[in-house]
């Protein structure tokens, strides 16, 4: 074991169990799953996904490029880092060999989703963070902190730092309290700002149940993603260590160096116990002193520089830890099995040349290339980067307005800067770093980006190729694409290029910050909207009626419809038969509801509807219906329904059910961005009106018995009228028009009272064997009598000539919206595709809709000639064979003629007809 | 996700919104009297510049009113918004 007595955060008086790799271990509250691992001498948690070379704990936090692992309890959960795993008694992982495994049951936790506003959105919980939402929450801001840590304080959670001669936690322990004060501040960790978007708007996820394992509530969710839009947003969000790479840099016990520091201070861990300590700069000296302090046996600080800083040095000789200046790592030897590092080469490098080597046994190299400040969330606002040269880093230059950069995410290193104080506790004072991107060696062993496996050999390939932007060498190499997105290989990959280029890399700059800074699972950013709830179902007012009677549904836009409803024993082709057999022998009902419907009212509005609608609506009288069709200003059909005028001032507009929105906007848009002076209000009453069309020869018998004191003559009530009337006190409008051209009315009704007039047409319909059909009949019925729906026969490229209504455009009007179009020369052509009927002469198959037309018996070679294609097709049991309707090239002038369609292998011959096959006369109409 | 002024509402989130084209590309007095040419730059042509675009709003999922914006299209920045009825405003 390597855990020390009594240090740390965690609680050592409690153990929890674990099995990592079919091993059980434990560990405490407050561990990581890292922490736990490396408590038990456990560097290794892996295999690289391409090599298959050894991979382990690299970092202490979501920066580590390497520790990957796979969660199998509670919840399987793949590609997670050990680093990031908030340890419970009872977890299960294993380490991951490159891919991990999605759960094959379904998620049952919950995720949701929250908003929030703030005038300060302060991102870290930091010596800066804190000292920013503090000064924010003192002046009365609303302001929200979030920090992606189990506890507040960040960078001082890992280290023995002071603030005014206490140590420094105790500072985070008031802030925080000071700031719970304030009623206006929110505070929240475990929360990971993980997108910055245009003008303070942030994404940021919350983990509030995984940490309690098996014993996470079920009624909480277990992540949820807070959507905050802020006026201004503080980024504090720290730094990330990085590597120098050299020869073998990528086995489990190679660490960076202020990560061995965390584990110690947060955890009490020691990662080794025979250390060596590779530098470029002076933070890696506390690391060494530290674990030295706690019993690691430090063998030698190497740094690259020439001069060491006089203090650290001074501090290494009080412990005896020799100062190697002007020295690298120039490579590693691993232990057989786990491959842990066990000693490394070492040599002296001067002017680019290795000179004198040696060689130190250890189990923990501990590495430290210098500090990139975290600048994702600047960046991926647009926030501009400079290389510093001083720091060796890429640091946010110039303003972005509403977002200031705080602490050492801005570059600032010390904590005097970061706590806006007075230096009084400054530790010793800072000198330079050396930037050192690679040391000489072998570069297919020089690892990259470890968790992909690429090397300097890589980059140097992709150079070779010709690539010169990091962009390209990022998307040739896969450097920085893995679960890190290159937290320490990015800027590091970027100064090797340079190098290689031989430019500055302050010239080459860096890959683009992207959103999300750390995975997020989809079933977090899904939240609620899964499932039922994914997108709004939409039922009408006989939705249990339909459920009751055993329909079939079948979705229609967001609506759930009854597609029909089968009897025992029936499929769907004997459902509709018998369905459609009864409209038009006897007497079917429809849920019509979900059309759409607009209420139009004003002075002007017969006006409105004369310039959207093809033909006259102004002419209707007050108590009739007139079918009418909407062009766009190309000319093509956008919706078609029926326009029943209520009174001078008022029209009810009848649209698809799936046009109903796109006519209300297109209507709206007319109005308020061309005819503001039309006075006229539109107004959505779908919901509002459940619709009934009773349809068939007996339809008369059923409404005359639902309204006795409605004249229901041919004479009195004619086709394309309406009355208004009453059931048992309801009020009830009933119209003459048909969507199948049989009689048929259609009875409207508030929607409260829907099921209760639904019930008395079916009493008043069952001495008539009433048959409740779904849309599937509907279909048939109205294909038999080519009436098009507008999206499935027609498709933006259709004008009314081409389906055959020339009767529904004005010829009186001077002007609508799409008349000048019909005028085009290409509008005018005979070759246009045009709406025809379809019998296949076998009198069997039903078309496959969408199936090409072609005009040979046999198929010629490719390029085929293509006719046009099917749009509609079913069986029907009035004409005892199936048939279809289709769009084909001068498709009226080949009526009578015989084209064929391919079908599976086949070629099925079929006559073009007109599109009218049942009842051309329109005899049925009257009943 | 920008925030978008409404001139009616205020400030409100993008997704509220449905983008309209270009702005003040008026319905032809008198159709009737145009070439096919004519009428077709009136339906299909419309100006694509690099920088201010005037163009047409719909505030879609709030109070459903439509308004023009002047919008920076390689910067995506609103740089004003203002009502139909209202001139193009002066925006240095």
């Amino acid at each position: 074991m390597t855990r020390l007595p009594g240090r740390g955060r965690v609680d050592h008086d409690t153990t929890w169990r674990f099995t990592f790799d079919g091993r059980e271990l434990t560990g405490h509250p407050g561990d990581t799953l890292a922490s736990a691992l490396l408590a038990h001498g456990v560097h290794r948690t892996g295999s690289s996904v391409n090599l298959g070379r050894p991979r382990g704990i690299g970092a202490a936090w979501a920066e580590d490029p390497g520790g990957l692992v796979q969660v199998e309890e509670p919840f399987p959960e793949p590609m997670l880092l050990a680093t990031t795993i908030e340890l419970h008694d009872g977890l299960v992982a294993r380490g991951l060999s490159g891919r991990g495994r999605l759960a094959d049951v379904p998620d049952s936790a919950r995720y949701d989703r929250m908003h929030a506003h703030a005038d300060v959105l302060v991102v870290g919980a930091g010596p800066a963070g804190l000292t920013a939402a503090l000064t924010a929450a003192r002046a009365g801001a609303r302001v929200v902190l979030v920090d992606e840590q189990s506890e507040a304080g960040g960078d001082l959670l890992g280290t023995a730092d002071r603030i005014a001669g206490a140590p420094a936690l105790d500072w985070v322990s008031a802030a925080v309290a000071e700031l719970r004060s304030y009623p206006d501040v929110r505070h929240l960790q475990r929360t990971t700002a993980f997108g910055h978007y245009d003008d303070g708007f942030v994404l940021a996820l919350e983990r509030r149940t995984g940490h309690l394992g098996l014993a996470a509530p079920r009624h909480v969710s277990r992540q949820r993603v807070w959507r905050i839009r802020a006026r201004e947003v503080v980024v504090a969000t720290g730094a990330h260590e990085r590597p120098v790479v050299f020869c073998d840099n990528d086995r489990p016990g190679i660490m960076l160096a202020s990560g061995a520091r965390t584990f110690l201070h947060r955890y009490g861990v020691r990662a080794g116990c025979d250390a060596v300590v590779f530098t470029t700069g002076d933070s890696a000296y506390a690391s060494a002193v530290d674990l030295a302090d706690a019993g690691t046996r430090v063998h030698a600080v190497l740094d690259a520089r020439a001069e060491a800083p006089a203090y650290w040095r001074a501090e290494c000789e009080r412990r005896g830890i020799p100062v190697r200046t002007g020295h690298v790592v120039t490579g590693t030897e691993g232990t057989e099995g786990t491959g842990r590092v066990s000693a490394v080469s070492t040599a002296t490098l001067r002017d680019g040349v290795l000179g004198e080597a040696a060689r130190i046994e250890c189990d923990l190299l501990l590495v430290s290339g210098g500090w990139n400040p975290a600048v994702h969330l600047f960046s991926q606002a647009g926030g501009r980067l400079r290389f510093d040269n001083g720091l060796g880093a890429f640091v946010p230059s110039g303003e972005l307005p509403g977002v200031t950069v705080a602490g050492t995410a801005a570059g600032v290193f010390d904590l005097a800067g970061c706590l806006s104080r007075d230096p009084a506790d400054a530790g010793p004072a800072p000198t330079p770093p050396l930037v050192l991107w690679r040391v000489p060696g072998e570069q297919g062993r020089q690892f990259v980006d470890v968790a992909r496996d690429a090397t300097v050999a890589d980059i140097a390939r992709a150079l070779g190729a010709g690539m010169r932007s990091v962009e390209h060498v990022k998307r040739y190499t896969t450097i920085g694409t893995a679960h890190d997105q290159g937290k320490t290989s990015g800027v590091v990959a970027s100064g090797i290029i340079a190098e290689l280029l031989g430019t500055p890399v302050r010239e080459l700059g860096t890959t683009t910050f992207r959103p999300p800074y750390t995975p997020v699972a989809f079933a977090a950013l899904a939240g609620r909207s899964r499932g039922a709830l994914f997108d709004p179902e939409r039922t009408t007012a006989l939705h249990d009626w339909h459920v009751a009677r055993g329909a079939v549904f079948e979705d229609v836009g967001q609506w759930k419809r009854p597609r029909y409803y089968p009897r025992p024993g029936e499929d769907m082709d004997a459902a509709v038969l018998r369905e459609s057999r009864a409209a038009r022998r006897g007497v079917g009902i429809l849920d019509g509801s979900t059309l759409g419907k607009i209420d139009v009212q004003g002075p002007d509005a017969a006006v409105l509807l004369d310039r959207i609608y093809t033909n006259l609506m102004s002419s209707l009288r007050p108590g009739m219906v007139r079918y009418g069709v909407i062009c766009g200003v190309d000319g093509m059909v956008l919706d078609d329904g029926t326009v029943l005028r209520v009174a001078e001032d008022r029209f009810l507009v009848y649209t698809t059910t799936g046009g109903a929105a796109t006519v209300l906007d297109w209507m709206e848009e007319w109005l308020q961005t061309e005819w503001p002076e039309l006075r006229v209000h539109l107004t959505s009453v779908t919901e509002q009106w459940a619709t009934f069309p009773v349809v068939g020869p007996r339809s008369r018998d059923v409404i005359a018995a639902l309204a006795p004191q409605v004249d229901c003559s041919a004479g009195a009530f004619p086709f394309m009228a309406w009355r208004d009337t009453t059931v048992d006190g309801v009020p009830v409008r009933i119209a003459r028009v048909s969507f199948s051209g049989e009689l048929a009315y259609e009875v409207n009704v508030n929607a409260w009272y829907a099921p209760a007039v639904w019930e008395r047409l079916l009493d008043a319909g069952r001495p008539h064997d009433i048959t409740p059909y779904g849309t599937e009949t509907m279909h048939v019925l109205r294909a038999e009598k080519g009436y098009p729906i507008i999206g499935q026969d027609t498709d933006g490229t259709v004008a009314p000539y081409d389906l055959g209504m020339a009767w529904a455009v004005s010829r009186k009007k001077s002007d609508f919206v799409g008349k000048r179009s019909f005028a085009r020369v290409e509008n005018r052509n005979p070759l246009r595709k045009q709406l025809v009927g379809l019998l296949p002469l076998d009198r069997a198959t039903v078309l496959p809709e969408g199936s090409q037309i072609i005009g040979t018996d046999t198929l010629p070679e490719p390029p085929v000639p293509m006719l046009g294609h099917v749009t509609s097709s079913y069986r029907s049991a009035e004409l005892g064979r199936p048939f279809a309707l289709a769009l084909v090239r001068a498709g009226r002038d080949r009526i009578g003629q015989t084209l064929h369609v391919p079908v599976g292998g086949d070629l099925v011959a079929v006559e073009v007809t007109g599109s009218v096959l049942v009842d051309p006369e329109g005899a049925r109409r009257d009943g | 996700m920008q925030l978008i002024e409404c001139p009616w509402c205020g400030p409100r989130e993008e997704v509220e919104f449905h983008y309209g084209g270009e702005a003040h590309v008026s319905y032809p007095p008198d159709p009737s009297t145009l070439s096919d040419e004519q009428w077709a730059r009136y339906v299909f042509f419309r100006a694509n510049p690099k920088g201010r675009f005037h163009e047409r709003w719909s505030h879609s999922a709030g109070c459903r009113r439509w308004f023009n914006a002047v919008r920076d299209t390689a910067t995506y920045r609103f740089h004003g918004v203002y009502r139909p009825d209202e001139q193009k405003p002066v925006i240095p």
